[in-house]
């Protein structure tokens, strides 16, 4: 342990910015298991180019990592960076503007070279021309450190020592907040067991950035952040992604049934295809289709055989696989659809987050195609959502879109694992025999006789003898399923499916409402990933003694039974969204309740300053 | 590419439940769904309706086992014609839901209705990936040249030149060979035949339904409303001798009547061309193998077909043994069960969601 002097910090937010290839990515998921496993509460937000490698040392080209941890529990992954660890000029251009004063930057001066600095468009050195006097500046040459303490690895060329600089930032920076590196040699080992050389240098470059800091009068002083007081139990790191495919794993194994993915690579989804394509153990198929389209042909076939059917997607890959939804509402089979948003509209920002396909999610069909919505809160909630995809679509045999975005996908936080038995039942009944007499008394099968509760018709499947029965997108005679052109008929069916999924309200939950004194007036309700940039807010002006209730939304189709009720006890609705107002519109329509919307669509999550300030207003608004 | 014997089914319907020994032999009837049949009349779609109820109790198979899936046009509402499980989904994609219910479910026999706006037009990629995955399917692709349903405009397989409501100065489009294209994207099994001709057709539904892995059976079949006599030149008894081309095993390839028979052969430069048949030099004589895992012959044997019906080549052009998709899909994730002891259970599950880094708090 170093003999510097030691402080308490109660929350810390580190941003790690560098070239696409610096490994800033793999640098953050590293500390943040240091951190998890420190016990700290956490959130991290990853922001990446959408190009795999842009110009080297360019503005485009620059990747970061934001994590924000502390020992209590933590809603965001933080407006500002207390410290930026930037290992170019780029990174420091592009970073800079978010850094309050007084912040400390690490950054590697080697790379400030002329042409660096050139390529950005730096006239002059920052790091010399006194534009960084308001920030405490760590300027450490990381490169040559590195290759200097690499020296001994004879066998690896100077652009192979330089890689491992990333190693080097890791250590210095573990050193100076006391986070444990043994997750990370460990996972050093898995990564490159089979390049000892490699490994090595690695392990040694990782040394180096603890003794530097360690021994280095620069760093006078490493800080600690205590573990946050989490309830009891087994805890992991998780991203949204990785929670969502786990979640899908459990539901099916809780339903007793295979699951069948098909998928067409696409960001910022493609995470959940690899995940499940590594879980064959099991019972997950999947299947890399030729487009959107077949994708979710394939998941839809696979519901008709008695599988759990999925597609995962974003926005553009959504619009391609309408059709085949809008079929799976007419066929009344259980299908789950997962949107990870991004910014649109087109190609628009594929590594960007968003919230603008919820209007697609309930719409975006031809006809009256009206299927379940729902959307996680936090990586986390991407499990219990999933989850929950799988209990609406199998009992309701109806599509569920699940509405996740990139901000939870690769964002991650501290999970409480759950164990399999805490997980519901979710065993599906498939018909096995006849439910109802022909004319001549004669059993037959009638593939669209609705259950009484839910309205739900028989999942019967091929292989089922006595069952057999066909079914297609005409419209079907109620009942019976035979096809029908039926005017009256037709009216009753589209009412029928909507009342279907309407009645899938009584099985959830009531809007909750965080209300502590009862005597708000200003209701914020949000939905998605909003939930932690609000909750963060909330919290923010509660301190200062104001009242401000909040709710949040998961299922957005149907909505909770009390919705209506809860907008209409507040004065002040505020609804915030990361797309022009589209849960905003939804609530006017179907409640005519004058919510506001605060809106913004910058490809990043809210700042809890900025919604701190939308509450504020709201409340001098009213008084 | 050589079969690679992974101990894989080798027929179409290995592992679809039969029915037993001693049960009642089924006949078309239990074939034939209750639902009144709404082509046409004179369609050709009728013909192969009847060809396929009266083949299906052949297979011996329980007939909760077999899946008809379409997708849309006249020949797509075929499923509901059958007594057998069905899906009429949408326009072009009946390979692709296919290919989902094949992949998760080995103990079907599934078969796909589509016909050639359906499967070469809207849906041209999902039948290519198909073709090229070589998944358990048989694809009864029903050609009239035309769009039926949809009264009358040109399809994907429409000549040249061909008047229509959607072309009135002719079509400037130049039609797919479906055969040539179900080659190009290395179809395993690739066959012709025409709704007029029950026997012929019945023949390649067998061998078909045999094949593991995609067959694709393009049917010619006669649009008496919109399209009426697409085929006359081959279905003509006269003409037909000089024309049909039947692709035997095998057999040199030949047409015409005895007096006038000509005899495929590879020139100087590899082409392949018609001589007469006494002129026909033994080496030179092109000999049918469908067996032939290079498709380049069963691709060339698609293309001597003239514009208008010259010579038409009937029967199977290609029938070789790949492994299939959906087998290949299941042994991965059998293999990874063995390997783990077995199927997941609630361990394994609890498992899987600890991972390798946690943490324990209280
Ligand atoms: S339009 Fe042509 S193909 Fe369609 S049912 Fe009528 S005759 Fe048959």
């Amino acid at each position: 342990m170093s003999s510097k002097t030691v402080k308490q910090l109660d929350r810390v937010v580190i941003r790690f910015a560098g070239d696409s290839g610096d490994g800033m990515q793999l640098t953050g998921d590293r500390f943040t298991s240091e951190t998890a496993t420190l016990g700290n509460d956490l959130s991290t937000l990853p922001n990446f180019p959408a190009e795999i490698r842009a110009p080297q040392g360019t503005l485009p080209g620059v990747s970061s990592f934001q994590l924000h941890f502390a020992d209590h529990d933590v809603m965001t992954p933080g407006d500002a960076p207390d410290v930026l660890v930037a290992m170019n000029p780029a990174a420091l251009k592009a970073n800079l503007r978010d850094l309050p004063r007084g912040a400390v930057v690490i950054v590697d001066t080697d790379e400030f070279t002329k042409r660096n600095l050139a390529k950005v468009g730096y006239d002059s050195n920052p790091l010399e021309d006194g534009s960084l006097d308001s920030w405490h500046l760590h300027d450490v040459p990381l490169t040559s450190i590195t290759v200097e303490a690499l020296s001994e690895f004879t066998g690896l060329t100077r652009k192979e020592k330089e890689r491992a600089k990333n190693m080097f930032a890791l250590g210095l920076l573990s050193w100076l907040y006391n986070r444990p590196t043994d997750g990370t040699e460990a996972f050093l080992e898995r990564k490159f067991g089979a390049k000892p050389e490699i490994l090595a240098a690695n392990l040694a470059a990782l040394r180096a950035g603890w003794n530097y800091g360690e021994t280095t009068e620069g760093f006078a002083v490493s800080y600690e952040v205590a573990p946050a007081a989490m309830p009891k139990g087994t805890y992991r790191n998780v991203t949204g992604n990785t929670a969502l495919a786990y979640g899908m794993v459990a539901a099916a194994h809780r339903a007793g049934l295979p699951l069948v993915l098909g998928s067409y690579p696409i960001t910022p989804a493609s995470d959940i295809l690899h995940t499940l394509s590594g879980l064959k153990r099991f019972g997950v198929t999947t299947i890399q289709a030729e487009d959107e389209i077949a994708g979710v042909g394939i998941a839809l076939g696979a519901s008709f055989g008695g599988a759990i059917g999925l597609t995962t997607t974003s926005g553009p890959g959504l619009a391609l696989k309408a059709e085949t939804i809008g079929l799976a509402v007419s066929l009344e089979l259980p299908l789950v659809v997962v949107d990870v948003q991004r910014g649109g509209p087109s190609t628009g920002l594929p590594t960007k987050t968003e919230q603008s396909d919820l209007l697609q999610a309930m719409f975006g069909r031809n006809g009256e195609s009206p299927v379940a919505v729902l959307a996680p809160r936090s990586p986390v909630d991407c499990f219990a959502t999933a989850v929950e995809a799988v209990r609406i679509a199998t009992t309701y045999r109806t599509p569920v879109i699940v509405l996740s975005d990139g901000y939870l996908a690769n964002g991650s936080e501290p999970w409480q694992v759950p164990t399999t038995g805490e997980l519901p039942d979710l065993t599906v009944e498939f018909a096995t025999a006849p439910n109802a007499t022909d004319e001549k008394g004669n059993p037959v099968f009638h593939a669209f006789q609705r259950d009484e509760a839910t309205l739900a018709r028989p999942w019967a499947v091929p292989g089922t003898p006595g069952l057999e029965h066909r079914i297609g997108g005409i419209e079907k005679a109620d009942v019976t399923g035979n096809i029908s052109y039926d005017p009256d008929n037709h009216d009753r069916m589209v009412r029928l499916r909507a009342a279907k999924i309407a009645g899938i309200a009584d099985t959830i939950a009531p809007l909750a409402v965080d209300d502590p004194s009862g005597q708000a007036e200003v209701l914020v309700l949000g939905w998605g990933s909003t939930y932690g940039p609000i909750a963060a807010a909330v919290r923010a002006v509660r301190n200062t003694g104001a009242r401000v209730a909040t709710a949040h939304l998961r299922h957005l189709n149907p909505f909770p039974a009390n919705t209506g009720e809860v907008l209409r006890s507040y004065r002040r609705v505020i609804v915030p969204e990361m797309n022009t107002g589209q849960l905003a519109m939804l609530l006017r329509a179907r409640f005519l309740v004058d919510v506001r919307s605060h809106t913004a669509v910058r490809g990043l999550p809210f700042t809890t300053v900025e919604l701190a300030d939308v509450l504020v207003r709201a409340l001098e608004d009213l008084s | 590419m050589n079969v690679i014997d992974l101990g894989m089914p080798t027929s179409g319907i290995a592992s679809v439940p039969h029915l037993p020994q001693d049960a009642p032999a089924q006949t078309k009837r239990d074939f034939t769904s209750d639902q009144e049949v709404r082509w046409c009349p004179g369609c050709g779609d009728y013909i192969i309706l009847a060809a396929v109820q009266s083949f299906l109790p052949e297979l011996g198979l329980r007939k909760e086992n077999i899946v008809f899936v379409s997708g849309i046009g006249c020949s797509s509402r075929f499923p509901y014609y059958l007594d057998t499980y069905g899906m009429h989904s949408i326009h072009g994609r009946a390979p692709a839901i296919a290919t989902g219910l094949a992949a998760s479910r080995e103990d079907l026999s599934v078969w796909v209705v589509t016909g050639d706006g359906d499967a070469l037009s809207i849906g041209g990629n999902h039948l290519i990936h198909a073709l090229r995955r070589n998944v358990n399917l048989t694809i009864l692709l029903f050609n009239n040249r035309i769009y039926g349903l949809t009264k009358g405009q040109y399809s994907p397989t429409s000549e040249e030149g061909k008047i229509t409501k959607s072309s009135p100065l002719g079509s400037v489009d130049h039609p797919f060979n479906p055969v040539s294209l179900a080659l190009g994207a290395e179809g395993t099994f690739v066959a012709r035949t025409m709704d007029s001709d029950r026997k012929h057709l019945i023949e390649i539904l067998r061998a078909a339904a045999a094949h593991r892995g995609t067959a694709l059976v393009e049917i010619y079949q006669n649009c008496p409303i919109f399209n009426d006599g697409a085929f006359d030149l081959i279905k003509d008894r006269e003409q037909q001798e000089a024309r049909l081309v039947h692709l035997e095993p095998g057999q040199p390839v030949r047409v015409g009547a005895e007096d006038d028979r000509q005899t495929l052969v590879r020139d100087d430069t590899g082409d392949l061309v018609w001589v007469p048949e006494a002129r026909a030099r033994p080496d030179r004589v092109v000999i049918h193998d469908p067996y032939a895992d290079d498709p380049a012959q069963a691709f060339a044997l698609s293309r001597i077909e003239g514009p208008s019906l010259t010579h038409v080549p009937m029967g199977i052009f290609r029938s070789v043994e790949h492994t299939t998709y959906d087998d290949g899909v299941r042994a991965q994730v059998r293999a990874a069960q063995d390997a783990a002891g077995g199927p997941a259970t609630d361990a394994d599950l609890d498992a899987l969601l600890l991972g390798r880094d946690t943490w324990t708090v209280g």
